[in-house]
């Protein structure tokens, strides 16, 4: 029942071309901002959306073959989909919303409900059946949505945002009940996300794609740990800088100059952690190796920490404690040195 | 009324608008005010018993609501078209649906006359082949009534369609419906509010259409004779029994403005 997709979809002008494979009881992530393409993908995956070209094809069964002048519609794929904020139909009771899959596929009444009443109790919501979903808090009625996509057992599940409609601590056990549900679940799974945090927790494999088209693919640790494009390694954290590596030195693409800890040589990434990058007013004297005047371009409070942009020969990303960050006075534009030891820069070939 | 203040705006209405809004209030309310002043209400009760009102009565209330009912069968498939099909001419079907809502309802009249009577090209064949006579009847009020009332209705469910979230649409389809389905479970009982307030509106246009009526149904008592045509004939004989009747069909829009007052009205003030 494995999913194999090569689509092209052009879209004004965005052209998205996409060539995956997910297997079996697999959860694979499309990683991205927004406007990368990533619900073209899922519209195309679940048929609302005739692609341009490619095809796609769920075990045997092929769906969109476009040479071939194949394409199966949406109400006739075997698939199960969780929208961004859950789409429950409001006329209709929980129960009816979860049993409208089964009905719509000739499941009598009693049977389909039945069948609803067992995967609400499944999600955790079981008294919540003849509720209306406009009764339903966000958290409750992402469970009735998974309810729904998941109780005509479908070959594949497609999930589009599926947590950013909850509140940050709601998200959390969300989260952890999803993955539950997903390791439970035979089939192939697509789940498109902008949110780096849900990809990690939840995919077995993340494709990155910006721009139409796949930048980066790996496990999620992988992909955290060696960002290949700015916008991941923005996502994780990372001031990620191209350059050339040429002993325990790497030249910059961007100019200037980083002492690694490693020797390495021909073309490199290499990354920063914000944490291991300090702030000083004035050129900070002896151990750190690698010092650089920058200019603060913005700060952000995240926590106890201050993110802080900056700007210079050297783009990078610092967080520093809150009391740190009052006691240098810094102001947006202003002039700063930032340093960061050898130890603390990761270096991996491009 | 009374003066309505919103946060950051300054209270009260400039006189250069103020004085041309009481003059428009005025002079729409004065001509009603005068209807309700006027009416003969010590002989109200025989006017409204008497037979002629009675028949004239139960057909505009039958006719009405037999064009709302064509209305809607043939109406919100109509609005769907205009609201979902990606079809080329859909701007070209809505400004034609749109016709009659702008076209002097005499000359609907005269159209649905020009096709429909006895050497009207759909005419001349019903006459002949089956031996049907459509103008002068009940079954022409209802043609005459649908083809004036019936662009209010799609253009009232066309706006609800369009202002409902397609992609619960969408979500049905990923659940196995097929569009008709989708139609039937999801769509229509999405839009019903906005089909009943296009129902609503519609009956009431209906219900006050004269000029098509007159011109394709003729004026005979009992068979084509409305409301709003007793009113036309009884105040050139008797003044008294049109006030009364007019009453009547003030009632009824009245009415009419209730029922769609939670959606409209309220609307509007927020």
């Amino acid at each position: 029942m494995s999913l194999a997709a090569d689509v092209r979809v052009d879209r004004g002008p965005l052209t998205v071309e996409l060539d995956l494979e997910v297997a079996d009881g697999e959860v694979l992530a499309v990683l991205g901002p927004n406007g990368a393409g990533k619900s073209t993908l899922l519209r195309v995956l679940a048929g609302l959306l005739p692609p341009d070209d490619g095809r796609v094809a769920v075990g045997r069964d092929t769906w969109d073959d476009v040479p071939a002048g194949v394409h199966v519609p949406a109400h006739e794929r075997r698939l199960g989909m969780v929208f961004q904020d859950h789409l429950l139909f409001p006329h209709l009771s929980v129960t009816d919303n979860v049993a409208f899959g089964l009905r719509t596929r000739g499941v009598r009444r009693p049977a389909a409900r039945a069948a609803a009443a067992e995967w609400l109790a499944r999600v955790g919501i079981a008294e919540l059946g003849d509720r209306r979903p406009g009764r339903l808090s966000g958290g409750q009625a992402q469970r009735a949505a998974l309810a729904r996509a998941l109780v005509g057992e479908p070959a594949l599940l497609l999930l589009d945002e599926p947590l950013s409609a909850l509140d940050a601590r709601t998200r959390l056990t969300v989260r952890a009940e999803l993955r539950r549900h997903l390791a439970d679940f035979p089939g192939s799974t697509v789940l498109v996300t902008h949110d780096p945090v849900d990809a990690m927790a939840l995919a077995d494999r993340v494709v990155v794609v910006e721009e139409g088209h796949v930048v980066q693919a790996g496990t999620p640790a992988d992909v955290s740990r060696h960002p290949r494009t700015d916008y991941v390694a923005r996502l994780v954290g990372l001031a990620l800088l191209p350059g050339t590596g040429e002993g325990t030195t790497v030249r910059l693409d961007g100019g200037g100059r980083v002492a690694v800890a490693e020797e390495t040589a021909g073309p490199v990434f290499v990354a920063v952690r914000p944490e291991s990058v300090a702030l000083w007013t004035t050129r900070p004297e002896g151990s750190p190796r690698n010092v650089w005047p920058a200019r603060l371009v913005s700060a952000t409070p995240h926590g106890s920490t201050v993110r802080c942009e900056l700007d210079g020969e050297v783009a990078l990303v610092a967080d520093v404690t809150a009391t740190a960050f009052a006691e240098l006075g810094l102001a947006p534009g202003a002039p700063v040195w930032a340093s960061v030891k050898a130890s603390d820069v990761a270096v991996y070939a491009r | 009324m009374g003066t309505v203040r919103r946060r950051g705006r300054e209270p009260g209405v400039p006189v250069p608008l103020l004085v041309p809004a009481v003059l428009a209030v005025a002079f729409l309310v004065l001509p009603l005010a005068g209807l309700v002043i006027r009416a003969p209400w010590g002989e109200l009760g025989p006017q409204l018993t008497s037979p002629a009102v009675g028949q004239a009565l139960r057909l505009s209330l039958v006719s009405a609501t037999a064009a709302t009912g064509l209305s809607l069968v043939l109406g919100v498939p109509l609005a769907w078209v205009l609201a979902r099909s990606r079809a080329r001419g859909r701007s070209v079907l809505r400004a034609l649906v749109t016709v009659p809502l702008v076209l002097p309802p005499v000359v609907g009249g005269v159209a649905l006359f020009l096709v429909l009577g006895r050497q009207g090209i759909v005419g001349r064949w019903l006459d002949q082949a089956l031996d049907v006579t459509v103008p002068f009847t009940t079954t022409a009020v209802v043609i005459a009534e649908t083809f004036v009332a019936m662009p209010f209705l799609v253009i009232s469910v066309e706006g609800a369609l369009r202002a409902a979230d397609a992609r619960f649409e969408d979500a049905a389809a990923t659940l196995g419906a097929d569009r008709w389905t989708t139609f039937r479970r999801v769509t229509l009982p999405l839009v019903a509010p906005g089909i009943a307030a296009g129902a609503v509106l519609c009956w009431a246009r209906a219900l006050g259409e004269f000029g098509a009526t007159i011109t394709f149904a003729g004026n005979f008592p009992g068979t084509t004779q409305t409301m709003p045509l007793a009113v036309y004939l009884a105040l050139q004989q008797d003044p008294d029994a049109a006030i009364v009747l007019s009453l009547v069909l003030l009632v009824v829009s009245v009415a009419t403005l209730l029922l769609l007052r939670d959606r409209w009205l309220t609307r509007a003030v927020r």
